[in-house]
């Protein structure tokens, strides 16, 4: 069941050039949402804004070579292992997430643009892998939801709440869930169950892509960008306005003498 | 001075919002970033500005007797157990400031949950929870119920 492409047997009832399109319609509602996004919030003009009030307040300057060492360290970091969560519960939560998402969108572009049909099957491996990206981010997302989520863990709001902040993580993992879901049944021969499921999961997705605007889609883009500028300013001395470090933990931390004023 | 959050520096990991006594530190519903709901309410205890992983709590004072263009930064460092402050004036003087995090070692105080349970001869004592032992002394001065002199005023 799991080695089966699913949009494959859905070609008998849609067709490739639809599915197509329909992924094509979805991007460009990523680049759009995001330009307008950025453009709207102005968190383009803020960052750089940022930027050039960092470079003024720093002590040093810092070179090309040392800023490709610090994109690098950003992506090594950041970007790849989610290094900024102190919690690891939630790092991990992310990183199961991001990773799902990442196999689950790859593969299903790979399906649908070069496997659409049952004339050209797809190695075993990349429905498997489309499957597995999907698990991953119902893992991730529901751990996340109903576990570490701050308004749940921490204020006590019920997990059943929603609010706008919700949008992206709701309508993602609810794509994904829906996805799986509608593939189980089509390839169990479930018809009805499968069109119900294909529908929701049309409907997640496309609330998914379509809401960029109003969701935290685009921190996929922001935070890597903000994490490069922490990044900087540690390099360039500005630290954010930060204290420098301590520089006397003898006297002042864990190296002082134990007090006798009691 | 009351505390307010950077929401572009805050990562929602709501530290803050399990440390605020005055529970006060939440999380808005727009951006899942935590903010000062009622910053008149704020004890000013600064346990969220030095819980902050991400440093984004700052203070500020009220505007009526502090102008604004002010901040306090605050750097904790665990490891070294010092915490350093860096006041900034809006006219440009800086203030830096380190102290201990604490006074005793790590793990030197004993959680509630490591002590008995008191019983119910407690709560007729004088003495906190834990005295006089906690205080290293053998007793405290108290007087004693039945030298009480009971009075109309």
């Amino acid at each position: 069941m799991f080695a089966g492409n699913p949009f494959a047997e859905l070609s008998a009832f849609v067709a490739p050039a639809v599915m197509q399109a329909y992924v094509v319609v979805m991007f460009l509602l990523v680049v759009g949402g995001t330009l307008f996004d950025t453009i709207h919030k102005k968190s383009a003009a803020y960052f750089f804004g940022d930027w050039r009030n960092a470079k003024k307040k720093g002590t040093r300057a810092v070179g090309g070579g040392e800023m490709t060492v610090l994109a690098v360290q950003t992506a090594a970091v950041e970007v790849l292992t989610s290094g900024e969560f102190t919690n690891s519960r939630r790092r991990t939560a992310h990183l199961l997430t991001m990773y799902g998402v990442v196999i689950y969108v790859v593969t299903t572009v790979i399906l649908v643009f070069a496997y659409p049909t049952p004339a050209t099957p797809a190695p075993t491996i990349i429905p498997v892998l489309w499957y597995l990206g999907a698990l991953m981010v119902c893992v991730g997302g529901y751990w996340f939801w109903f576990f570490i989520r701050v308004d749940v863990a921490s204020e006590g709001n019920s997990p059943f709440r929603l609010v706008r902040a919700d949008l992206f993580v709701a309508s993602l993992v609810l794509s994904t869930t829906f996805a799986l879901i509608w593939a189980i049944f089509q390839s169990a021969g479930s018809t009805a169950w499968a069109i119900v499921f294909l529908a929701l999961y049309l409907i997640a997705t496309t609330v998914l892509f379509a809401s960029i605007p109003w969701s935290k889609f685009a921190h996929m883009f922001f935070k890597p960008a903000a994490a490069f500028q922490r990044r900087m300013e540690e390099a360039n001395g500005s630290r954010r306005n930060l204290p420098a470090p301590a520089e006397s933990p003898a006297t002042f931390g864990s190296g002082r003498r134990e007090p006798h004023n009691f | 001075m009351p505390t307010f959050v950077y929401m572009t520096s805050c990562d929602g990991c709501g530290y803050c919002v399990d440390i605020c006594p005055s529970d006060i530190m939440h999380i808005d519903t727009t951006y899942r970033r935590a903010y000062n709901i009622e910053p008149n309410m704020c004890w000013e205890c600064y346990s969220c500005v030095k819980a902050c992983p991400m440093h984004a709590i700052d203070c500020r004072g009220y505007a009526d007797f502090a102008p604004l263009g002010h901040s306090v930064r605050v750097l904790r460092e665990e490891e070294k157990a010092t915490i350093s402050w860096k006041i900034r004036f809006r006219d440009g003087r800086e203030k830096n400031f380190v102290s201990p995090i604490r006074t005793t070692p790590w793990g030197s105080i004993k959680p509630p949950s490591d002590y008995e349970v008191p019983t119910a001869d407690a709560m007729s004592s004088q003495e906190l929870a834990h005295e006089p032992e906690a205080l290293h002394i053998d007793a405290l001065p108290a007087l004693a119920p039945e030298r009480l002199k009971q009075v109309l005023v």
